[in-house]
């Protein structure tokens, strides 16, 4: 008795440390495409709040800069939903476009770049006024989309032309474009806007580019043992604020790489669930979590160790994922 | 024979008990092959065997597991389980070739009861297999075995009583067996039974997929509650149905080998005395 006494006593210390740990609680957002659904994720225990019915299958998800709105791409519906994170009440429609997939805010919080896959467009869209500012034409399947940090430059990267597009913010201009391998998913920025990554999914590398220059400083790619090559295909990418920090999320590899963001040198990979999608930082960048889209959970990645420390259970083919902002 | 006990008294029965620890560590400490043996078995398991299925096995969720795991962080508890399993069959021998020696007639002659001269050897059996389990786990830390650093310690007292459930079936062995060459018998129809009939190499859910009638015999297998009680500690929980199976065990197994012990009642008396 004394043996399960003393455990319990242990167990029951160490979750005492943990909920300490828990100062500032968070919410972390999840969109599960195949369920039309969100769900709400307390950072607090990490225990699902509440699932929230959204439009059809939702994929691109994020919060406007003052963290009050939540906007979902519905892909089915051709429509960003916004939902007012006080209440989780559907607030309005904005109009996107055709079958939206990703999207990204100017950092002054407006407009709305959307990519729409089906209309080689993206989207730029007024969200105070519910107005369509501009159309530009882009590559064929457009999906990745990365903005500078001073606005000024919006890349795009289109599936099937397999190129970066550049876009002045301004006059809504392709000002460049770079070839890289096939299949480009996604796009970002480095926080001070040094580097732009580019994942390629079907080409297994992510492009580091000089936005400067447009050219490709170097092209990661991966070498999980185990794993057949083909299943290494790099989709979400997030770069830390400090630029000392890269994660890849690896799709049907079911890992996340991390990469050395000043060297370019694949550090770690991280076991998470199958087909791991996309990637999003906690507001404080000390977790980061990773979309399951086969297993149906998010992993919880803790970004000082390096090593995930729990998976959440969601809704069918999770896709996007957000908890703060930026 | 009480009387005798009593005038020694309870410095009397720990100085019997350290002496009788203190030889088995010393045992240990001077076969130096057993030690490297003890530990090479679970390596080889870690890095060879386990790297080998990584990618096979490196998905799903089970208690006590937050997320998804690598196979080598999977087997580490079999592993450790492993380690206590050889050292109470290697304990067991020990007693054995105590035996034919004629050592182990020494000792059960002393004035103290024979269950505390019995507990004693076991004790001692498990505090040698405890600190190879430690060895173990810290080389398995440098493989990305790294489990929170609280389960260390929780893990402790599952591994006294995993070590003392396993270290007292060897005793009960060790009383049936009545020549040293029959160890290889022990090899073929328990180590390896009980540990590929277990939850050690693979969760007992992929076990019950391919085969019920083999998950109903796991189930029954002791030594699968002991991996299940080691790798809940590792993780800082525990898991009270394994608990309460392994003490049952411990209990039912050490009550068989006093017994078994006994020169005019147990098995050693019906055979004949040992070696002969």
């Amino acid at each position: 008795m004394s043996l399960m006494k003393g455990l319990k006593a242990g167990v029951f210390a160490i979750g005492l440390v943990c909920a300490s740990a828990s100062a500032e609680a968070y919410k972390i957002y999840v969109t599960n495409e195949k369920d039309n659904t969100v769900t709400v994720i307390n950072s607090d225990g990490w225990k699902v709040e509440q699932t929230l019915n959204v439009g059809q299958r939702p994929r691109g998800i994020l919060l406007t800069k003052d963290g009050k709105y939540l906007l979902v791409c519905a892909s089915d519906d051709d429509a960003v939903q916004v939902f007012d994170v006080a209440t989780l009440k559907l607030v309005k429609t904005l109009p996107s476009g055709p079958d939206p997939e990703l999207f990204i805010l100017h950092p002054s919080g407006n407009p709305l770049y959307i990519a729409n896959e089906d209309d080689n467009l993206v989207t730029v869209v007024d969200i105070v006024n519910n107005k369509v500012l501009a159309e530009v034409p882009v590559g064929v399947e457009p999906e990745g989309m990365g903005i500078s940090p001073d606005g000024k430059v919006l890349v795009n990267t289109s599936e099937t032309t397999n190129m970066a597009h550049f876009i002045d913010t301004t006059t809504y201009e392709l000002t460049a474009n770079v070839l890289v391998d096939s299949r480009p998913r996604f796009a970002q920025f480095s926080y001070d806007g040094s580097q732009l990554w580019v994942s390629s999914e079907i080409g297994g590398n992510v492009a580091v580019i000089d936005p400067a220059t447009q050219k490709i400083i170097k092209k990661i790619t991966f070498d999980v043992p185990g794993v057949t090559p083909e299943a290494l295909q790099p989709v979400g990418v997030r770069v830390t604020k400090d630029g000392a920090k890269a994660f890849v999320a690896l799709g049907p590899a079911n890992r996340v790489a991390v990469v050395n963001a000043k060297t370019l040198e694949v550090e770690k990979y991280l076991l998470v669930g199958q087909r791991v999608w996309q990637l999003g930082f906690s507001p404080d960048q000390k977790h980061l979590f990773s979309t399951n889209g086969v297993s149906n959970d998010i992993s919880i990645i803790d970004v000082a160790k390096l090593k995930v420390i729990k998976s959440v259970r969601t809704g069918r083919f999770p896709w996007g994922v957000v908890a703060t902002p930026d | 024979m009480t009387g005798a006990v009593g005038q020694y008294g309870a410095a009397g029965y720990l100085r019997c008990m350290t002496g009788i620890i203190w030889r088995e560590g010393l045992r240990f400490l001077q076969q130096r092959g057993r030690f490297i043996a003890a530990l090479v078995r679970p390596l080889v398991w870690l890095f060879i065997f386990a790297a080998g299925f990584r990618s096979v096995l490196g998905v799903s969720i089970i208690e006590p597991y937050e997320t998804y795991v690598l196979y080598e962080v999977y087997i580490t508890p079999g592993l450790v389980g492993m380690i206590q399993l050889f050292n109470g069959m290697q304990s067991s021998l020990a007693m054995v070739y105590d035996r034919e020696m004629g050592t182990m007639r020494t000792l059960l002659v002393s004035p103290f009861p024979r269950w505390f001269l019995l507990g004693s050897k076991l004790l001692a059996g498990t505090i040698v297999s405890i600190a190879q389990v430690y060895v173990f786990l810290a080389i398995a830390w440098f493989w990305e075995v790294d489990p929170p650093l609280g389960g260390y310690l929780t893990v402790f007292p599952a591994l006294v009583l995993s070590g003392l459930m396993l270290g007292s079936l060897g005793l009960l062995l060790s009383s049936v067996i009545r020549q040293l060459e029959n160890f290889a018998g022990i090899m073929n129809f328990v180590i390896f039974p009980m540990f590929f009939m277990s939850s050690a190499l693979y969760p007992l859910w992929r076990m019950k997929e391919s085969s019920p009638l083999l998950y109903e015999l796991c189930s029954f297998n002791p030594f699968t509650y002991a991996v299940e009680l080691i790798r809940h500690a590792l993780y800082m929980q525990l898991n009270l149905q394994a608990a309460l199976v392994a003490a049952g065990c411990t209990f039912a197994f050490m009550a068989l080998a006093v017994f078994a012990y006994n020169p005019s009642k147990g098995l050693i008396a019906r055979r004949g005395g040992p070696g002969g």
